[in-house]
């Protein structure tokens, strides 16, 4: 087909080299669709696999029970343990990260000049890159070594991980309140502190929920920070921070590292639990995010 | 703004100066606290490495860096294995992921319809949110069997000449490692390469179509040369997760404790070394060297974000005063 007919003008000529340049354009185009497309299909692949593999072995009792050990050293039980210990980190870790990271962003938007705010700013964000096997290092050294191993270390170690995450986002939420709500409290002779608690933080606190949800669904599959802290549980349900707490991702790695089979179809249970709650709060958190940044930007 | 999100006027009444005398600079302190907090936890972290990698360091020196045998009973350690390891995993998923996340970022700024756009975008962020433990176990049980049945067997009776390719198939080893890296770095150089793409200015787009560039043309000249220091950052910043990650290179890399030229063998990089080894370390000189192998991670991943943070920061105020 000459190229002319399909020219807008036809009785024009194309300009030479037409033809090739018009097959790279299609190319470069099937390309990137296709680098996106297998993007797609990979997390697609990833979920199937865990959905696939990891519903048979689902139950009611594996999801009620504790881990318990058979004559043949096959484990009959459940991952009670670990749902109930992931529970708990996650909520002490946040407990601990949450205001601490709302605090820094309070501070490095309402308090800090901007050199000092930029500081902060890569500070969070080399904290944010150090390796979380190598936080869970450090937590060792400080809290677990010459000692024992605790849910409070495991705690710790999460909350360095999610404190970068808190911190960021705060930051960039509370950078988006309107400069003229903050003109408002001064207009009324409110003090710095009251601006901040009774105007800025309410208009902010969708999106500090944003950043504490994303931080969450970060750590809660977390194993790096505890295999060094708090890996070491016993098969039976323990609340107790104080000792070694069982936990969903410890779990999962144990149970891959096995040679068995049965193993292997328990971990892909838990695989399918774990993913089904970081995904489902991955959401959340998008959804959140752009709810409360357009309510910002409004 | 909606009025509704205003708070009430009852609950900004003025307060006493107690109120003022107190919470202001307790809030302030408070607040100045947790940010210096940050600032002294890394410097902790650092602290605490260094202190614990002591009598490794002072034991190896630097030699550790460049000995290969990694050997509890004798009491040797050295890192140059772990340290080839992680560069060689590290940049094949460099290699693979930048190109990807390239390709998607274009797509997502310029080819995808509006519908679509969205979807996507937050399907491949959702690839990073998969915890790394869940995707080792994928590596184990679904990639690593692939691998070892169908992808090496083909790329050894094809390349087998190259010795990366030519040893046995094996499911566990770096080739393993290093597309398991991929798929974890691939949305986080994305992320950071559609920003830059979307941020091209829409009349130098116009400009070179009007010229009568095609689309592909387009953006070879305008929109990627524009976006060369974000996808520079995204890359460093993807090598950055790839350096540090620990538990998925741990289950999939196969933890040998020598260093081979073929991608099928089985390896170790610095962090799975120390997911592996932490453990069963003998207390002492052993757990040192575990932690002389942290302090080399530490030092070459801050230096790694830190260097595309830099590019991040230079490129936001070039582009925001241009």
């Amino acid at each position: 087909m000459p190229d002319t007919e399909l020219h807008p003008l036809g009785r024009f000529a194309p300009p030479p080299g037409m033809r090739r340049r018009r097959w790279l354009d299609r190319g470069f185009t099937a390309g990137a669709t296709a680098a996106a497309l297998l993007a797609v299909a990979v997390l697609a692949l990833v979920i199937a696999s865990v959905l696939i593999n990891g519903a048979p072995a689902l139950s009611w009792r594996f999801l009620t029970h504790n881990p318990h050990t058979s004559a043949f050293g096959v484990n009959t039980g459940g991952i009670a343990n670990a749902i109930v210990g992931s529970a708990i980190l996650i909520a002490l870790a946040s407990g601990m990260a949450v205001p601490a990271g709302i605090l820094v962003g309070v501070f490095s938007t309402q308090f800090a000049g901007s050199r000092t705010a930029r500081s902060i700013r890569f500070a969070l964000d080399v904290l944010n890159g150090v390796p979380t096997i190598v936080t869970g290092v450090f937590v060792f050294g400080v809290l677990v070594i010459g000692g024992r191993q605790s849910g409070w270390a495991g705690a710790v170690a999460l909350a360095i991980v999610e404190l970068p995450i808190v911190g960021r986002s705060a930051e960039e939420v509370l950078t988006l309140v309107p400069e003229r709500l903050r003109e408002a409290g001064l207009a009324l002779g409110l003090r710095r502190w009251r601006i901040i608690v009774s105007i800025i933080l309410p208009t902010a606190v969708g999106g500090l929920l944003t950043g504490a949800v994303l931080a969450v669904a970060r750590v809660a599959g977390e194993t790096a920070p505890l295999i060094f802290t708090t890996s070491f549980a016993g098969p039976g349900l323990s609340v107790n921070p104080g000792g070694s707490l069982a936990n969903l991702p410890v779990t999962i790695f144990d149970l891959s590292e096995s040679p068995s089979p049965t193993s292997h179809a328990q971990a892909w249970a838990a695989a399918l639990v774990l993913i089904l709650g970081v995904l489902i709060l991955s959401l959340i958190a998008r959804v959140l995010h752009d709810r409360s940044v357009a309510a910002l930007r409004r | 703004m909606d009025p509704s999100t205003v708070p009430a006027p009852d609950r900004l009444r003025l307060t006493g100066r107690f109120g003022d005398r107190v919470a202001e600079p307790a809030l302030r302190a408070g607040s100045a606290a947790a940010a210096a907090g940050v600032v002294l936890l890394l410097l902790w972290i650092a602290a605490t490495v260094v202190n614990q990698s002591g009598a490794a360091v002072g034991q190896f020196g630097l030699g550790f860096l460049l000995h290969q045998r990694w050997d509890p009973v004798h009491g040797i350690y050295g890192a140059l294995d772990d340290i080839l390891g992680t560069l060689v995993s590290s940049l094949i998923a460099l290699a693979l992921a930048t190109p990807l996340a390239i390709a998607i970022s274009v797509y997502l700024t310029e080819l995808a319809p509006p519908s679509v756009r969205r979807p996507v975008a937050i399907l491949v962020e959702l690839l990073a949110a998969i915890p790394s433990v869940i995707l080792g176990l994928w590596g184990i049980l679904v990639l690593g069997p692939f691998l070892a049945d169908d992808l090496e067997p083909l790329l050894r009776s094809a390349f087998g000449w190259l010795p990366i390719f030519g040893s046995s198939p094996s499911p566990f080893g770096v080739l393993n490692a290093a597309l398991i890296l991929t798929i974890m770095t691939v949305p986080i150089v994305t992320t950071v390469t559609r920003e830059m793409c979307a941020a091209t200015p829409p009349e130098l787009k116009d400009a070179a179509y009007a010229l009568g560039a095609t689309r592909a043309e387009m953006v070879t000249m305008v929109v990627l040369p524009g976006a060369r220091r974000g996808i520079l950052a995204g890359a460093i910043l993807g090598l950055g997760r790839a350096l540090g990650e620990a538990i998925a290179v741990t289950q999939v890399i196969g933890n040998a404790d020598q260093f081979r030229v073929s991608l099928f063998a089985p390896g170790g990089t610095l962090a799975g070394q120390i997911a592996a080894q932490y453990q069963s370390a003998n207390p002492g000189l052993g757990q040192s060297a575990v932690m002389y192998l942290a302090l080399i991670l530490l030092a070459s991943s801050v230096i790694v974000n830190g260097a595309a943070r830099l590019i991040v920061a230079r490129a936001a105020r070039r582009s925001g005063s241009a």
